[in-house]
């Protein structure tokens, strides 16, 4: 076939391959990740030693070698940024969905190759710019990763750099997010109904609709902002604004509110685009080391999509302290606590799946099973923050930062990296290292911990999730050393992820080699096609003859989608 | 190396649509939502102060109302743009297809008159925020209608070469081009009320 003589950047720069795509989003996104994770490890240093200079690359930063109040906020907003649009998304949906859904669904290629090759070069120009803000006089933006006005607009130019390069990151998500949809839907396999998708599948599309309605309202939010910083508008700003003791001079009867409502109109949606590819992943992980039938598929599959739904009316409970009043927080308390139902629906029947299982516990299924207890503590301190009583304690304390990060660091990131072990064998045709996988799994589920339990304690004491030095202040010098606890285990947490990135790049050529394509034994369809799979995916058309996850009630043995053979 | 994907050209028998109208509806989806956030931005600045003013009073209505013809005639010549190909037409298809891109321009020729009259009595969004969220919306669907120019101009200039090869296809996009316009022009039709007659 003639793509063999493909030159090099047109195979693996250039790609219209829906696969080579997916490893460019997998190989961007960890980039990033581990840069945003830097950025962390250098907060957490002055964190638990204030003032101290930084070994080895202090001097490179500031003069005294420590953090500056002004370089503690930048790296603040631009972790939180960098994280979530350039790290986390694109792994879950730009990686896993570009890479797994059309195999999953059958189709030789994404619906619209050169729309999924622009969705990825415009998600890589928008990290360039963002990244580029760094070398912007005074620093890089600073208003959080949120940009509430008025500061985020008086602030210095390096916000309009961040309002541009997240312009670049929603086109990016939006393109993508109707070739995922369209492929789903229009490139189905025979035989592959609706109510026969891989779970993983439904969770990919309802995150591209999540993707799809919730991004263009930041999107104009955006536009506004920036007409506020450019063209001297004052959208968000109200009338009488008093800045370092003068009043503004703009025309004024703006509305700060009015920014918080459309940036959590897509924010809050954008915590189950977190969740919910990671949700799909491990559901075909489970049930494929299970060695039984997932429980409650049809459940699941509904409450997914209730847990889209619900999750574009949940916004303003990240607002409850704002005085938008009584009334709208008492609807947005009710509706958390109603969006919380379809989320213990989900853990619970993964649950019962685990339930008479003859589990094999290799480290994607470790992974797997650390996911489970995390992203329920994740959830479950959600609780007292969506009912607006206790919110007014916990609120801005570390028990946030907690809370959230419970579910997308050992939630999230732990369900990517088992996805990762999981379908490497399918990407290269080796398996990683199963030593350095489980030396990667204790040490980072260990010391993750370690990093954001103590978060609970510290919040509930009421430590300021904002502060610079909390030992400037009595109450936050009392719970100073759990500091010291968790920037270690945050240290330690990073030297743990040195075996993965080298498990993943030397096993690419030294790893064991897989014995047949279908080496877990699983049940969809991406198994079907060699490893790793060519162009076009199956040289053959693929037909679908039964449910996902069915096995055999005779033999007991595993009956995947693409087996002909009679159950 | 060209990757063979089904219902390019003929509609998926399961779903009834090709994969890019299903891809033009999803966009288009995407596109309410945009300008539903910026409406309703309007809505809120609007109940947040005393002091907010008649559009019939500070716009020009008449130029506007010109505008709206302009563009509800531009979205009858799209539609007989693709009846003409549905037809094996493809000289009335240029036809129409001309006479809807030389409306988009008689469109934005007006507005750029509006612009200018507002910018030489020294208007910006920096006046108030009637006039901020006015230059917003209205330079955004600008830029929808640029956009929509450059797309028609493509599919009648060098895209419409398809037609010689894969007639199907090619009708398919104007059908999706189509859609975009009349979404274009839709949003003028709940943008002039709004802005220009409250």
């Amino acid at each position: 076939m003639s793509h063999h003589e493909m030159p090099f950047w047109k195979k693996y720069i250039f790609s219209t391959d829906h696969k080579v795509i997916g490893l460019q989003y997998g190989i961007t996104a960890t980039f990033f990740l581990l840069f945003g994770f830097f950025l962390m490890i250098l907060m957490r240093w002055q964190l638990a030693y204030p003032g101290v200079e930084i070994p080895l690359i202090g001097r490179a930063i500031s003069e005294t070698g420590a953090l500056t109040p002004e370089l503690y906020n930048a790296l603040g907003a631009m972790h939180g940024t960098i994280m979530i649009f350039l790290g986390v998304v694109p792994m879950g949906v730009g990686a896993f969905g570009n890479y797994l859904v059309p195999l999953q669904v059958g189709a030789c290629d994404m619906a619209f190759p050169k729309l999924n090759m622009m969705s990825y070069w415009v998600y890589f120009v928008g990290g360039v710019i963002m990244m580029l803000s760094f070398l912007m006089p005074g620093g890089a933006a600073a208003s959080g990763w949120t940009s509430y006005p008025p500061l985020s607009v008086i602030s210095n130019n390096a916000q309009t750099v961040w309002l541009l390069s997240m312009v670049f990151l929603i086109t990016s998500s939006l393109l993508g997010s109707v070739n995922t949809i369209t492929t789903a839907i229009q490139l189905r396999a025979k035989g592959l109904t609706f109510m026969r998708w891989p779970i993983h599948v439904w969770a990919q599309v309802t995150t591209a609709f999540l993707l799809l309605l919730a991004f263009p309202p930041l999107e104009g939010a955006a536009v506004l902002q920036l007409a506020d910083r450019v063209f001297g508008s004052s959208f968000f700003l109200p009338s009488g604004l008093v800045v370092s003791g003068e009043k503004l001079a703009v025309a004024g009867g703006g509305n700060p509110l009015l920014w918080q409502h459309l940036f959590w109109f897509l924010a809050h949606p954008e915590v189950y685009v977190l969740i919910l590819p990671a949700v799909g992943v491990i559901c075909e992980i489970v049930s494929t080391f299970c060695r039984k039938p997932l429980y409650g598929y049809k459940t699941m599959v509904y409450s997914i999509l209730f847990l889209g739904f619900m999750s574009f009316v949940v916004w303003a409970h990240h607002m409850f302290m704002t005085g938008m009043g009584v009334t709208l927080s008492s609807f947005f308390q009710a509706t958390t606590m109603i969006i919380s139902i379809p989320s213990v629906i989900i853990l619970t029947t993964l649950l019962l799946t685990l339930w008479g299982a003859s589990i094999r516990f290799t480290v994607p299924m470790l992974f797997a099973l650390a996911f489970l207890p995390m992203l329920a503590i994740g959830g479950l301190t959600g609780l007292p923050l969506g009912l607006t009583a206790s919110d007014i304690h916990l609120h801005d304390t570390y028990y946030v930062i907690g809370h959230f990060h419970y579910v997308v660091a050992p939630g999230t990131l732990f369900a990517l990296m088992a996805g990762v072990y999981f379908w490497y064998p399918k990407i290269t045709g080796r398996y990683m290292n199963e030593t350095l996988g489980k030396i990667h799994f204790w040490v980072s589920f260990v010391s993750i911990n370690c990093v954001f339990m103590p978060m609970f304690l510290m919040g509930s004491k009421g430590v300021s999730r904002r502060m610079y030095d909390q030992t400037q202040y009595s109450y936050g010098a009392a719970t100073q050393s759990w500091n010291v606890v968790m920037s270690t285990a945050a240290f330690v947490l990073l030297l743990a992820q040195i075996p993965f990135v080298w498990n993943m790049f030397t096993a690419w050529k030294t790893g064991k080699k897989v014995q047949n394509d279908n080496p877990w034994e699983a049940t969809t369809l991406e198994w079907a096609a060699s490893s790793p799979p060519p162009h076009e995916n199956f040289p053959t058309p693929v037909e679908v003859y039964r449910n996902p996850y069915t096995y055999s009630s005779t033999t007991r043995k595993v009956l995947p989608q693409f087996n002909p053979q009679e159950a | 190396m060209a990757v063979h994907i089904p219902y390019i050209d003929k509609p998926n028998p399961v779903t009834g649509v090709t994969n890019a109208k299903l891809g033009v509806w999803l966009f288009l989806a995407s596109e309410v939502m945009l300008f539903g956030a910026l409406f309703s931005a309007l809505i809120t600045l609007r109940m947040g102060v005393s002091d907010w003013p008649h559009g019939y009073d500070v716009l020009n209505v008449p130029l506007a109302t010109l505008n709206t013809v302009v563009l509800i005639f531009s979205s009858v010549t799209v539609v007989m743009s693709w009846a003409a190909l549905k037809m094996n037409n493809l000289k009335q298809f240029k036809t129409y297809m001309g006479l809807t891109l030389l409306m988009s321009f008689i469109f934005l020729g007006v507005k750029a008159v509006e612009y200018g009259t507002k910018f030489s009595h020294g208007i910006s969004p920096a006046t108030s925020n009637f006039y901020a969220i006015y230059f917003v919306i209205t330079g955004l669907h600008g830029l929808h209608i640029l956009g929509g120019i450059i797309v028609n101009g493509y599919l009648l200039g060098p895209g419409s070469k398809m037609w010689q090869s894969e007639p199907e296809r090619f009708t398919g996009r104007i059908e999706c081009a189509g859609l975009y316009w009349h979404f274009v022009d839709l949003v003028w039709i709940f943008l002039f009320p709004i802005l220009y007659l409250l």
